[in-house]
């Protein structure tokens, strides 16, 4: 099928691109992008006019549960929400049942996702055997079965000398290794971030230090190492100047954050609702502002939501027993474009950390529109008023503390591979 | 007689001074009662209390029950146990089931901070929190304020250190919340390992050295230390927290003469308090908190069915 997009304000970062474009899809890839392209009959035409057409955006730290927790959530529906959220393509972290440490879950996980055949499924490998940070898992036999990154994610690896031997390994197979930046010994116990709300609501605290503690020993790693690190959802104001330091020293640390980091504090917190309940935990007015100008200056390369699916019985407890998370996948663009209205991010700059920033940090030949690349696009109503509806989530994970929460922009289409599978152009929600 | 704008007591933070004023009244009016020779009285005939106890607590569920029976009402105890959250009822699901029974109100104490919330959020009926977490007690500090008041006249303009580990402590941040909005000066003091951060936020003053705390205190209260705590390294030993931080006949002398002394109980005689200052008439109004709370938690049951309806 052929397909042309017409009278979209097409914004492409990998090539520097903001002009009022047509775009030709044909066998699914890009086979033109210039002004005023002409249909020929065999071709379908899509008016764009006052749209915003990107390369597809690219979630990379997203939760699956499958295999194991499919009541959370299931490649199938997880990719649903992706395609609706906006996004193309999704990594998804290995803290499955089992953990995908072996060759047979990642093979599976992709199984499942070609036969979901909606967004582009990624699979990211443990570091260690379950996780559990003792014994490297095989990153060659990992990386043949298709993973594309390594994480030990909300286990963070707390041996220096393992997380040394990983990121060497990982190095030799040009393979991202993406950390949990958490020292356990100093979060032990806690449950929401440490100052004055947690003194208040009398919940244990997590000091910011267990962050930046573990930012600082995995950038000393990368450096004596020379490798490369990148650091999941940055929450602190400490972390962002860690990380600038380190890029600043020429160092290759890349970092990303997550909609409720520069959106939401701890404050949040005083009516023990769980959905606001997350890991590392929502931190401080000083933290988000930093958040912000980590994003503004680039030390933040990218946004990615951490979508953390989970089930009723999982949130519908005590604090202290809750599961952490929030399912992200379809407020991620409508919070995100939030910086763009507050004036914190030109339209551009959003678009690079949600498209081609992952990509070059996965080492993804995705993120662009440059001719010739995989149809991976994403279209985008700025303008378009809506408002959270969790009960219409197609993730199976419902808990999200945006629910009634108005937002402005949102992805109308989702188009992978030059199918088209998330159609909203005509909705009004 | 005015009446308690609220359907549960969850806590001292969200309360005005005219609730508190109005809890503390109606429970100066039932202290009598208790001194009877028939202690009971008709007001509660017909009503239901059930005390939810997630936690173990002697004093404070004896003393919600027997508040709850000198007002005629039927009490029933539920001791609940937290190890079985994992493979037991939710509860929510114990909440609903309660909630089905029509009881008029639920005391619960949890080991989870924001139970009470859940709970109230979830049920009809009135919550009463005994004590959630590190969170807050409500009643607790209303019968600590209710014996400031008997035993000084007056609770404004008085200075009141709380000792001990204010970091797991709910009596702590009740108090903190009462006496400040009562008009009193508070002060705490404990090693910094149990002193919350940003607590000066909070409108207090903290130190280190318990000395400086009581220093002109017109009230201390010296807080539980929990045995378990050596083990997380709040603290290196009993012995040492003792020689620094135990109220005893010396240190006493620092606060003013008339100086009173609670403490929430139980009582760790020799570690945060020396047995001849707990035993001693002059400072110690132990047990006439104890007393005193058997009227505040009356009140509380008597305000919430309606009052004087």
């Amino acid at each position: 099928m052929k397909l042309l997009l017409k009278g979209a304000r097409v914004i492409d970062p990998s090539q520097k691109m903001d002009a009022r474009m047509d775009i030709l899809i044909e066998e699914g890839k890009i086979a033109g992008c210039s002004s005023n392209i002409k249909a020929s009959q065999d071709v379908s035409v899509v008016d764009l006019t006052g749209m915003i057409v990107a390369p597809g955006l690219i979630d990379m730290h997203v939760h699956l549960r499958e295999p194991g927790l499919e009541y959370k959530e299931t490649i199938a529906s997880g990719s649903a929400a992706a395609v609706a959220g906006g996004f193309t393509s999704i990594a998804c972290m290995p803290n499955t049942e089992p953990v995908n440490d072996n060759r047979s879950i990642t093979e599976f996980i992709r199984r499942k996702a070609a036969e979901a055949n909606l967004a582009n499924v990624y699979p990211i490998g443990a570091i260690s055997i379950g996780s559990e940070g003792r014994q490297l898992t095989e990153f060659w036999d990992l990386k043949e079965a298709g993973i594309l990154a390594l994480s030990d994610d909300g286990k963070p690896v707390m041996d220096a000398a393992l997380m040394r031997r990983a990121l060497e390994y990982a190095s030799s197979l040009n393979l991202p290794v993406i950390q949990h930046c958490e020292d356990k010994n100093l979060s032990a116990g806690g449950l929401m971030n440490e100052g004055y709300y947690a003194t208040i609501l009398g919940l244990p605290g997590i000091p910011a230090i267990a962050e930046d503690v573990m930012v600082a020993r995995d950038i000393l790693i990368a450096e004596y190492t020379r490798t490369r690190i990148h650091i999941a959802h940055v929450s602190t104001a400490g972390a962002v100047r860690l990380i600038r330091s380190a890029k600043a020293r020429g160092l290759n640390v890349t970092a990303e954050t997550a909609p409720h980091y520069f959106t939401l504090t701890d404050e949040s917190l005083q009516d023990y609702d769980t959905n606001y309940k997350v890991s590392p935990p929502l931190r401080s007015t000083a933290d988000v502002a930093a958040i912000k100008e980590g994003l503004a200056d680039g030390t933040l390369d990218v946004i990615a939501c951490d979508h953390a699916p989970h089930g009723r019985t999982d949130k519908e407890v005590e604090f202290e027993y809750a599961l952490n998370g929030i399912s992200g996948l379809e407020t991620s663009l409508g919070l995100s474009l939030n910086l763009v209205h507050e004036g914190i991010l030109p339209l551009p700059e959003l678009i690079a950390k949600m498209s081609c920033n992952p990509a070059r940090i996965l080492n993804l030949p995705k993120g662009t529109l440059i001719k010739g690349s995989d149809a991976d696009i994403t279209v985008i109503h700025p303008d378009r008023s809506w408002t959270v509806n969790v009960k219409a989530f197609r993730s199976r994970g419902k808990n999200s503390p945006f629910s009634g929460r108005k937002m402005q922009g949102r992805a109308v289409l989702t188009i992978v591979g030059g199918d088209i599978k998330y159609d909203g152009l005509a909705s009004k929600t | 007689m005015m009446k308690l704008g609220k359907k549960d007591i969850l806590g001292i933070q969200d309360m005005s001074i005219a609730e508190i004023n109005l809890i503390l009244e109606t429970a100066e009016s039932f202290l009598e009662i208790s001194t009877r020779e028939i202690k009971k009285v008709p007001t509660l005939r017909g009503k239901s209390v059930i005390n939810l106890f997630y936690e173990a607590s002697t004093r404070t569920r004896t003393s919600f029950e027997i508040a709850g029976k000198r007002l005629s009402a039927d009490t029933i105890n539920i001791s609940a146990s937290t190890s079985s959250v994992v493979k037991g009822e939710t509860l929510i699901d114990t909440a609903r089931n309660l909630e089905a029974m029509n009881p008029d109100i639920i005391v619960i104490r949890h080991s989870a901070a924001g139970a009470p919330h859940l709970l109230a959020s979830l049920v009809r009926q009135s919550i009463i929190n005994a004590g959630d977490g590190a969170h807050e007690h409500p009643s607790q500090a209303l019968l600590d304020m209710m014996t400031i008041k008997e035993k000084k006249g007056k609770i404004a303009g008085l200075k009141v250190a709380l000792v001990g580990d204010i970091l797991h402590s709910r009596v702590a941040r009740s108090n903190i919340y009462g006496l400040s909005k009562m008009g009193a000066q508070v002060v705490v003091a404990g090693p910094a390992t149990m002193m919350p951060r940003d607590i000066d936020q909070m409108g207090v003053r903290a130190y280190t050295k318990l000395e400086d705390a009581i220093a002109d205190a017109d009230v201390v209260m010296m807080l539980r230390i929990q045995l378990e705590r050596e083990k997380q390294n709040i603290f290196p030993s009993l012995r040492e927290y003792a020689q620094h931080y135990c109220l005893n006949r010396t240190n006493i002398k620092l606060a003013k003469p008339d100086a009173i002394v609670m403490h929430p109980g139980p009582l760790n005689r020799g570690v945060e308090i020396s047995p001849d200052i707990a035993d001693d008439p002059d400072y110690s109004v132990i047990l006439d908190q104890v007393n005193n709370g058997v009227a505040v938690r009356m009140a509380l049951l008597y305000l919430l069915t309606g009052g004087n309806e």
